[in-house]
């Protein structure tokens, strides 16, 4: 096999609070291949973007990341010092976010902010060598006339030229692995896949390892070669594609696929999960989705299930589902 | 189940809604003398007319800036139109004496997407439910307690937690209140304003059922407004299209989705994500949405379009029957069987 791009294990984030510490994320592992694209899914709470904010090494105080390792392109990131850490990000592993006015910075225009990523990471290169760089760089995600739109201060930019700005400064370096998160739910559907586009294919081209961290299934469904569905802290399901949406084992993504209404026959009941997400604070013993599992009994409730290997994929279940078994609503 | 005989509910004739800047003094005098421009116009609702039937679900799509959220607030009376008329069973609220105009209003309620901006987060939840009902005199104020139970068993809540404030109840019983608030009134039309957007899957789920539910409980009619086209597609009767501030399309849930006609439809149809597990190639509409302040002349969607001709750009297409209940306003639809 050939050395992921990046490779989580066993990693854990708490945060310090007076009620103790909580823990968003749980002791999570998972890997990506070079010019692979894992979704990472889950709903508000699973701790996806916690997740995707420390492989970054961008948890600040009073969170912390409590054991675990992160390695790009083999190298161990944890424990490395603030300055170091400045030096890998934006060249071997870079992000992009939500809102993209938030992290644009609003007074400077926009060669400025690109023309310094590029000389940040490689000493010596020339401001005009940079320009030319930057100028590439926004003609493949799809900006119009990129020599006029660098003189431009983000704010004359549409929000889904905007999120392509984020994403050709994320990619200005060609960094091993990319983390977006929710990069188009603020997208209207028609931009969303014009951006979906250009990131497929700058992914495919460049070879970098993209993670896209989304609660839209039907996103990942098109863009991904694997998916690993988050619940409470842990990755409760991790598989291709075909087999996580075709043929789901953990109740959880079960019901999660079962809900998307483009699934459902129009006008009928759509198959609904009861109750909602556990809250950090109050985190039910043993299995955490086992108070809303239909399937649930005396060890969900008594111990954590372990991920383990059934059917070529890992599930964390106690007891899975059977091949194309069918899901009660 | 489109041409039913009976009275609509609701009818809109050619319902437009500016949206200007009142000129100050010296903008005026500078128009007056010099003819500089006046402050931009935009217009935001561009003659919009359909009717809703009684127990109907009308699904109302389109990407942000389009004048759908400005439309349903139009209809639920949050918002003047600038030009045009909205019935309510017959009767134009512009023309109604104050007593019957308030009546008219409770009837049409509507149901926000944030719950938290929504909601009074001063005030428990038996007041949040109860207070519009006695204010209208539909409850004695003696009766209020009871009957907030009973409207928040309706929901799906737990009626011992009323006297919590909004903050202490989870995402998805938020979105439950917000229902339960519009319910108490008592109202005909239900107007959801992208509801269920700020939700995760699985509790959507739980309140698109609750709308379900209610609507057979209580024959509600609804005016469903997201640009979720998988949300309004499952519990819609009938979905209307909006671009730039037209009505593009109009035609049963099935219809639509089957055969779209225009090719704004078709094409937005074709960029919604879809649980299929096939890597796909994402291509995308070219171009993006113009500005609502200088829209394209003639058909708005002229330059975006695939199929567009030069009278494209100078003809606006009327919206006009297809047959079978549906309309688009594409003046190539014709044209194109013909060929």
């Amino acid at each position: 096999m050939r050395q992921p791009a990046l490779e989580v294990t066993n990693l854990a984030v708490s945060f310090a609070t007076r009620r103790g510490d909580l823990a968003a994320v749980r002791g999570i592992g998972f890997h990506v291949l070079p010019g692979e694209v894992l979704g990472l899914v889950g709903e508000s709470g699973s701790g996806k973007s916690i997740t995707g904010l420390a492989t970054m090494g961008l948890i600040d105080p009073p969170g912390r990341i409590v054991s675990g390792s992160v390695k790009v392109n083999g190298h161990e990131e944890i424990g490395r010092s603030e300055a170091e850490l400045r030096k890998l990000r934006g060249r071997q592993i870079s992000m992009i976010f939500q809102d993209p006015s938030t992290t644009l910075n609003p007074v400077l225009r926009v060669d400025t902010q690109m023309i310094e990523a590029v000389q940040a990471h490689e000493k010596g290169v020339s401001h005009s060598a940079a320009r030319d760089r930057c100028i590439a760089a926004l003609t493949a995600v799809g900006i119009p006339s990129p020599e006029e739109r660098l003189l431009a201060y983000p704010h004359q930019f549409s929000g889904g030229m905007r999120q392509r700005l984020a994403i050709a400064i994320a990619l200005l370096n060609r960094p091993a692995v990319l983390i977006a998160d929710e990069p188009t739910t603020a997208l209207d559907v028609t931009i969303q896949s014009q951006v979906l586009g250009e990131v497929q294919q700058l992914a495919a081209e460049t070879g970098t390892a993209l993670v896209w961290i989304t609660h839209d299934l039907s996103v990942v469904a098109g863009l991904a070669d694997r998916i690993a569905v988050m619940y409470a802290g842990r990755i409760v399901e991790t598989g291709t594609v075909a087999e996580i949406l075709a043929d789901p084992r953990h109740p959880y993504t079960a019901g999660l696929i079962a809900s998307v209404p483009s699934r459902n026959r129009r006008g009928t009941r759509l198959a609904q999960i009861p109750g909602s997400a556990p809250s950090l604070v109050a985190m039910p013993t043993g299995c955490p989705f086992h108070p809303r599992c239909s399937s649930a009994d005396a060890i969900c409730r008594a111990e954590v299930p372990p991920p383990r290997p059934v059917a070529g994929r890992t599930a964390a279940c106690h007891h899975p589902l059977s091949a194309a078994a069918e899901v009660q609503g | 189940m489109t041409e039913m005989p009976a009275r609509p509910i609701l009818e809109l004739d050619g319902v437009g809604r500016i949206f200007a800047r009142k000129p100050d003094i010296a903008a005026r005098i500078a128009h007056r003398l010099v003819g500089s421009p006046l402050p931009a116009r935009v217009r935001a609702v561009d003659d919009v007319s359909f009717t809703v039937q009684p127990g109907e679900v009308l699904g109302l799509v389109g990407e942000s800036g389009c004048g759908k959220s400005t439309l349903a607030r139009m209809i639920s009376g949050i918002l003047t139109p600038t030009s045009g008329r909205i019935r309510f069973e017959g009767g134009d609220m512009a023309d109604m004496s104050a007593g019957d105009r308030r009546r008219a209003g409770l009837a049409v309620q509507m149901v926000f997407q944030d719950p938290m901006s929504s909601l009074n987060p001063r005030l428990r939840v038996v007041d949040i439910i109860g207070e519009a009902p006695v204010a209208h005199g539909l409850v004695r104020p003696a009766d209020q307690d009871g009957y907030v139970c009973d409207m928040m068993e309706r929901v799906g809540l737990d009626p011992t937690r009323r006297y919590l404030y909004a903050h202490q109840f989870s995402g998805g019983q938020r979105a439950r209140i917000g229902i339960a608030r519009a319910l108490a009134v008592q109202p005909r039309v239900l107007i959801c304003d992208e509801s269920t957007a700020a939700l995760d899957v699985s509790i959507q789920s739980q309140i698109l059922n609750l709308f379900m539910d209610l609507r057979a409980q209580m024959g509600l009619t609804y005016i469903f407004v997201s640009h979720d086209l998988g949300v309004v597609q499952h519990i819609s009767d009938r979905i209307a299209v909006m671009y730039l501030g037209r009505v593009v399309e109009l035609a049963g849930a099935e219809d639509l989705f089957a055969a779209p006609q225009h090719p704004y439809t078709r094409a937005l149809l074709a960029e919604v994500p879809r649980l299929e597990p096939k890597k796909r190639q994402f291509t995308g509409i070219k171009g993006e949405m113009p500005s609502p302040l200088n829209p394209p002349s003639g058909c708005h969607f002229h330059p975006r379009c695939a199929v567009a001709v030069p009278a494209c750009a100078t003809r606006r297409p009327a919206l006009r029957a297809l047959g079978a209940g549906r309309m688009a306003a594409c003046d190539l639809i014709g044209e194109e069987v013909a060929d």
